[in-house]
């Protein structure tokens, strides 16, 4: 028998697999196919202090291995994921994790306030790199005083595990990873979406309605292994590995590199019940070599 | 709610209707559960690297005695120019049955209106309907003759109308321009469509003005199919909602068009 259990700082996950905010809604949309109880946590949609009709359709465009999306944070606002969400999925048994998004300080303080009121909640992810909201989000993840600003002032908030979301679309990943770890991160997930877009030629017109987007699937795995791996070279909090893992390999490929954790997204759109078959795989891996821990995997790559 | 299921279905035939059209029959691994017209799948595309995502296909009609369903399927593009190319006992794996379904008429007088691909699931639907006493008639538009696809099952269950872009069978013009339709006063209280938007927009309008009820099928572009993504999401009275989850069907006059 395996272990499988990780330690994200101050949060224990009886397996490493977790699911991406935005591509498992509540969990509850993924039942039918699996059983929650067999992942490591979810993350659920982006919350955000006020409802969010998100941006108009087309929203999404598929590309080679991959797809774009422009949703654009569509949700109900805090108060309906505590007092109408929350209460529906709060005995599922999974570390249950609330993706918190804004568009200034003040909205990110004011949703995870609200979000540590439920004390069953072990967790949040600060969403500091949506490439999808006209201001706000990922801006506050490419520039590192306001990555640190927005981190600090949640943490002031926040008792229980905080982990930040970090974007690709900067240029050094590595120093906003340092200084959210500074202002009070226990962990960092990476990466979110690349910025991207689609043209139709024969319309002569962008595919989605904003125009660009953010890529996710497996075309973007690489960029997202050498991000991980640049990262937890770098800080001394947990790491969550996530960008296209699609199976165990990949999984394991993340945890070589130097994540704790891994999150599964875009995957969950081609095979619903892909978690549980990428925990059975990591076992596999395991036992093939007579791993016994899990962890031992972190950040044994040999370079 | 219904439940959904992922399942590996043997594919027993493949039949080619027109330079575009496929018609797949797929058999269920043991007993199929029950499905409603207007109900979609979303089938995985093995072996293509240009796509990622499942794609979303009506369910075009299911015999439960077979255990069988099909799927008609437009060659628009990598995806379905595999899923068409697949041979008798190849696999096809389904996420299934997704969304919502077409319910039934208060008035025994309807219309299936049906443009393009979009017939696919007005045959499942004209069944549904006889099978509750009900003798639909069909309205089927294509750009030419050789786009409409197997008229003669329609014909099995009622009348056929039909309409043609270029007038090589039926009515020159779109379906809104069926003498059917011209009427000052209709003979139908009812339409069911599904077809490209605006030919849908159109009929919405019509019923609109007519007080017609009108239920449409959408066919927005889909990522989950399970209302997880929120990439399929249409206007509607009460904000953005799933077409994949909320719909695929409508009642016309709930969408802002």
């Amino acid at each position: 028998m395996v272990d499988l259990s990780v330690n994200l700082g101050n949060l224990t996950l009886r397996n490493p697999v977790m699911t991406a905010s935005g591509t498992f809604g509540y969990g509850e949309e993924y039942e039918d196919f699996i059983d929650l109880s067999e992942l490591g946590g979810i993350i659920v949609k982006g919350t955000t202090a006020t409802a969010r009709e998100g941006n108009p359709y087309p929203r999404m465009a598929e590309t080679s291995m991959g797809m774009l999306n422009a949703v654009g944070l569509q949700n109900k606002g805090v108060d309906v994921f505590c007092n109408e969400i929350w209460p529906r999925i709060s005995n599922r048994d999974t570390r249950i994790l609330v993706n918190v998004s804004g568009s200034t300080v003040e909205e990110y303080v004011e949703t995870a306030e609200k979000i540590a009121a439920l004390e069953e909640v072990p967790g949040i992810e600060l969403n500091i790199s949506c490439p999808n909201v006209k201001e706000g989000g990922m801006a506050f993840g490419t520039s590192c005083p306001s990555a640190i600003a927005v981190t600090r002032a949640v943490r002031e908030v926040f008792p229980r595990h905080l982990m930040v979301k970090l974007s690709p679309n900067v240029t050094d990943i590595v120093e906003i990873a340092k200084g959210v770890e500074e202002a009070g991160a226990d962990s960092v997930s990476l990466i979110n979406t690349l910025l991207g877009m689609a043209i139709d030629a024969k319309t002569q017109k962008p595919v989605l309605s904003t125009v660009t987007g953010g890529l996710s699937g497996p075309c973007v795995k690489p960029v997202a292994l050498r991000m991980v791996w640049q990262v937890a070279s770098a800080v001394q909090i947990p790491v969550v590995g996530l960008g296209g893992i699609s199976s165990a390999t990949d999984a394991i490929e993340f945890l070589l590199a130097g994540a704790s954790a891994i999150q599964v997204g875009t995957a969950n759109f081609r095979e619903p019940d892909v978690t549980v078959k990428i925990v059975e795989g990591i076992i596999d891996y395991m036992e093939e070599r007579g791993i016994s821990k899990v962890s031992d995997l972190i950040g044994a790559l040999k370079v | 709610m219904q439940k959904k299921h992922i399942d590996d279905f043997t594919i027993v035939a493949n039949e080619r209707h027109t330079r575009e059209f496929v018609i797949l029959t797929l058999k269920h691994p043991g007993k199929m559960p029950e499905m409603f017209p207007g109900q979609f799948v979303e089938a995985r595309v093995d072996g293509s690297n240009a796509t990622y995502l499942r794609r979303p296909l009506s369910i075009h009609d299911v015999n439960y005695a077979s255990n069988t369903l099909k799927l008609l399927i437009q060659e628009v593009g990598p995806g379905t120019r595999t899923l068409s190319a697949l041979q008798e006992g190849d696999q096809l794996n389904l996420v299934y049955p997704l969304g919502n379904h077409y319910t039934l008429p208060e008035s025994d007088k309807v219309l299936l209106i049906g443009g393009g691909c979009g017939v696919a699931p007005l045959l499942f639907l004209g069944r549904y309907l006889k099978e509750h006493g009900i003798t639909p008639r069909f309205l089927i538009g294509g750009r030419t003759a050789a786009d409409l696809v197997e008229l003669n099952s329609y014909e099995t269950i009622g009348e056929v109308l039909v309409t043609t872009e270029d007038g090589t069978r039926g009515t020159k013009g779109y379906v809104i321009h069926h003498p059917v339709m011209k009427t000052f006063e209709p003979d139908f209280e009812y339409i069911y469509t599904c077809g490209p938007e605006p030919m849908m927009k159109v009929l919405a309008k019509y019923a609109a003005e007519r007080d017609i009820k009108c239920q449409v099928s959408m066919e927005n572009t889909m990522a989950c199919g399970i209302g997880a993504c929120l990439c399929c999401v249409t206007p509607t009275q009460d904000g953005h909602k799933c077409v994949c989850t909320d719909g695929p069907v409508f009642d016309s006059k709930y969408l802002k068009w």
